[in-house]
């Protein structure tokens, strides 16, 4: 299943998002000239790097749909941007301390290990919480609402216009094709 | 002075002032809640999917401002049950909208009769209609009857209700389009449905009616909206016979407005709230408060469901409103069909609904899970596909033990006494519902439904609909306002609620209250 650009538009338009352009090349700016955490290349670098393990196997163009997603994500929500790049601090920190390399160098089977040792499993979303609940809330539950609000991602799992999408009135009339 | 101060911007009050202004009249709002205007519904939408967010944080209630008891028997869930601020209520609602029957309104199927006939309101159904932009069919065959078709044509029926329909044809029950107060086209600068589906905390697009749209509509027709300005009480002349003044708080500051007429549209449970605090010596035990019914009769219309799993995929989730209802029982709940048992004794109305959102959204379960990647796709779709249910309300009938009382043992951030919501689920409410399951099952086993759970008596839970509190009587000892929704005691204070409903049948109840918003502030007009 390929993800694109126009799926993470379209999961994108189901945030509170106002897409405008020339999005990539402010944030890049803005982020970078703040040197207190993680560089949005590889704040984007982790994100993608956990979507390759919480997204199923199946899934491709991976990194275009994260950039595209997350981007738009941070696009002005300077305090949104600071929670993630926190988020990702702390995840490189652990993978440093267990692995000896920031999270997005390790083996996919050893990112997984890493975020569930750490309990992101089964740690409820909370941007305000412990690392694990931070990590749940702007990392691992972002990847899947951006998944599985977008169209490519419903279908997936059989709804090919999922809450949040605004896939029109028409699929809801139809039967199983 | 202006000549008209309504208190509170849900659609009563926003229908009230919006016509006012139309007739000519200076009016104000005092909107105890914020404009919801400085956070994108997008992202309440998505506050409302996923789990970091409780669900009173997509309109951001809760805390001191809206502090409440629920003394019992049963606890009502008061602060899930609205909304505060520009559009009130309607934020949240699911849009769901019908006129009373001619039979809730003679007082056959819950006492009392209204003071108010079927054609009284006619008039202001239709205009009410108008300004929701209601989406529907006149194929309902036990609907009242209709002057002329919907504004909008009716959404076609789901991919469910053609499963339910072949099953409802063989128990002999008869299905119609439900009427929905969201666009199916575009409509009064409002855009048609996209599909979001997830209505109910929120539409993203607009399309679902909500009375900030009304309230835009009352500004541009020179309407004075003063937002976070809760009334605190009312003051009146020495006799007690006409209010001088509202008490509100604005920016710190206790301040007050003068006005010739003021309408209370504070929604079924502050409007009592607010009559008890504004007690005085002229009204000891609350304000128009004669009767001692302020508060008396609070009731609501309680779930009855059933649901359970297909072998084949039944689609839902894509959308987040209803499509195919019932109402075949209402008028007469104990009548069998050739498969249906009949049933006697004393039942209430009920209505029945053909669910489209039954069992899990993937996107919100994905949220939830302790695992991810293949394992979570696996469960998502083993998980998604095959939900159906039906749902129903059923009529409670209105009892004085029921009621809004004040709480004088807790305030709320300004020192007033909280709400306390003293409810009960009655023995003829448990047992109409208990009679709405049993058509369920019967329906659901005819689709060949493995049923996993039931919304019964014990389990029910209130539809959020908050009647009764300041009921409707032209006899002055057996209700606080009049027919014209005036109340008794005080010359120039108006009701606009579903608090002067006398019984609020077994039908959601804002397009009534709706249309008594538009004959009040026609009462108000002719006292100007
Ligand atoms: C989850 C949910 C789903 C619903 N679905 C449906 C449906 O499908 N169909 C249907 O018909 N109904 C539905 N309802 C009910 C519907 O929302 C209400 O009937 C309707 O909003 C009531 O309108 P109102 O203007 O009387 O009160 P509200 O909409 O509650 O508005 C009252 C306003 O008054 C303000 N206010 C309160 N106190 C003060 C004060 N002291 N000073 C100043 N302002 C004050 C409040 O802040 C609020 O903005 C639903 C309700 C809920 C909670
Ligand atoms: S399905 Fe509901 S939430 Fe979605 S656009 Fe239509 S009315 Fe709005």
């Amino acid at each position: 299943m390929e993800l694109t650009r126009r799926d993470a538009l379209a999961a994108l338009s189901g945030t509170g998002i106002a897409l405008g352009s020339g999005v990539a090349a402010l944030s890049r700016e803005s982020v970078d000239a703040n040197e207190a955490g993680p560089s949005l290349d590889h704040t984007l670098a982790t994100l993608t790097a956990a979507a390759e393990v919480v997204y199923p196997n199946e899934v491709e163009g991976i990194e275009a749909f994260v950039e595209s997603y997350s981007l738009g994500r941070v696009e002005g929500r300077e305090g949104y941007l600071a929670g993630l790049r926190d988020a990702v601090a702390g995840l490189d920190e652990t993978a440093l301390s267990w692995e000896d390399a920031r999270f997005a160098a390790l083996a996919a089977d050893r990112r997984d290990t890493v975020l569930r040792q750490l309990g992101v499993h089964t740690a409820d979303e909370d941007p305000d919480g412990t690392l694990a609940e931070r990590i749940r809330y702007y990392v691992v539950n972002e990847l899947l609402y951006a998944l599985y609000a977008s169209p490519t991602g419903g279908e997936l799992v059989g709804i090919e216009n999922p809450q949040g999408h605004p896939g029109g009135v028409a699929s809801y009339q139809r039967g199983p094709r | 002075m202006t000549d008209v101060c309504v208190v509170g911007a849900g659609p009563a009050g926003a229908l009230v002032a919006d016509r006012l202004a139309a007739d000519g009249h200076d009016v104000t709002i005092l909107e105890a809640g914020p404009r919801f205007d400085e956070t994108p519904d997008t992202e309440r939408m998505e506050r409302s999917i996923r789990p970091g967010h409780a669900p009173t944080e997509v309109w951001d209630m809760g805390g001191p401002r809206d502090a409440y008891s629920a003394s019992g028997p049963d606890f009502y869930p008061l602060n899930v049950a609205r909304v505060k601020g520009v559009g009130g209520t309607t934020n949240h609602w699911q849009g769901m909208v019908y006129r009373l029957h001619e039979a809730d309104l003679s007082g056959e199927n819950n006492a009392p009769a209204w003071p108010l006939s079927y054609d009284d309101l006619r008039p202001y159904y239709i205009e009410a209609e108008r300004a929701f932009g209601v989406a529907g069919a006149s194929d309902n065959p036990y609907a009242p009857p209709r002057e002329e078709p919907h504004p909008l044509p009716a959404f076609p029926p789901s991919h469910s209700d053609s499963l339910f329909a072949d099953a409802c044809e063989s128990v002999g029950v008869t299905t119609h389009a439900a009427p929905n107060a969201r666009n199916s086209e575009p409509y009064d600068d409002r855009a048609a449905c996209v599909g979001y589906g997830t209505c109910k905390p929120v539409c993203a697009s607009g399309a679902k009616y909500s009375a900030n749209h009304t309230v835009r509509q009352a500004e541009a027709k020179g309407v004075d909206l003063v937002t976070q300005a809760p009334v605190q009480r009312f003051e009146t002349d020495a006799a007690g016979e006409r209010v001088t003044r509202a008490v509100y708080v604005h920016d710190g500051a206790e301040r007050t407005i003068e006005a010739e007429q003021f309408v209370l549209a504070a929604g079924g449970v502050e409007i009592p709230r607010l009559l008890l605090l504004s007690a005085s010596d002229a009204h000891p035990d609350g304000l128009a408060n004669s009767s001692g019914l302020v508060g008396r009769y609070f009731h609501d219309h309680l779930f009855a469901g059933m649901g359970g799993t297909l072998d084949e995929p039944t689609r839902q989730n894509h959308v987040g409103f209803i499509t195919t209802e019932s109402h075949q029982f209402y008028d007469d709940p104990g009548a069998g069909t050739g498969e249906i048992p009949t049933r006697d004794g004393d039942l209430a109305p009920f209505k029945l609904e053909f669910l489209n959102y039954a069992g899990p959204s993937p996107v919100a379960m994905a949220l939830r899970e302790d695992t991810w990647g293949d394992e979570l796709r696996d469960r998502l779709a083993d998980a998604y596909g095959t939900h159906i249910a039906m749902g129903g309300l059923v009529g409670q009938p209105p009892l004085a033990r029921n009621r809004i009382t004040l709480d004088e043992s807790r305030t709320d951030n300004h020192g007033n006494p909280v709400p306390d919501v003293v409810w009960e689920v009655d023995e003829k409410t448990r047992r109409t519902i208990e009679r709405a399951n049993e058509i369920q099952c019967a329906i659901l086993e005819a689709l060949g439904v493995d049923i996993e759970w039931t919304a019964g008596p014990e389990d029910t839970g209130p539809a959020y609909h908050h009647m009764g509190t300041t009921r409707m009587s032209r006899d002055p000892d057996a209700g606080v306002v009049r027919p014209d929704c005036r109340t008794h005691d005080v010359g120039n204070l108006w009701v606009a609620s579903s608090s002067v409903f006398p019984n609020g049948g077994a039908l959601n109840p804002t397009l009534t209250i709706g249309a008594l918003a538009l004959l009040c502030a026609d009462g108000v007009d002719a006292s100007l």
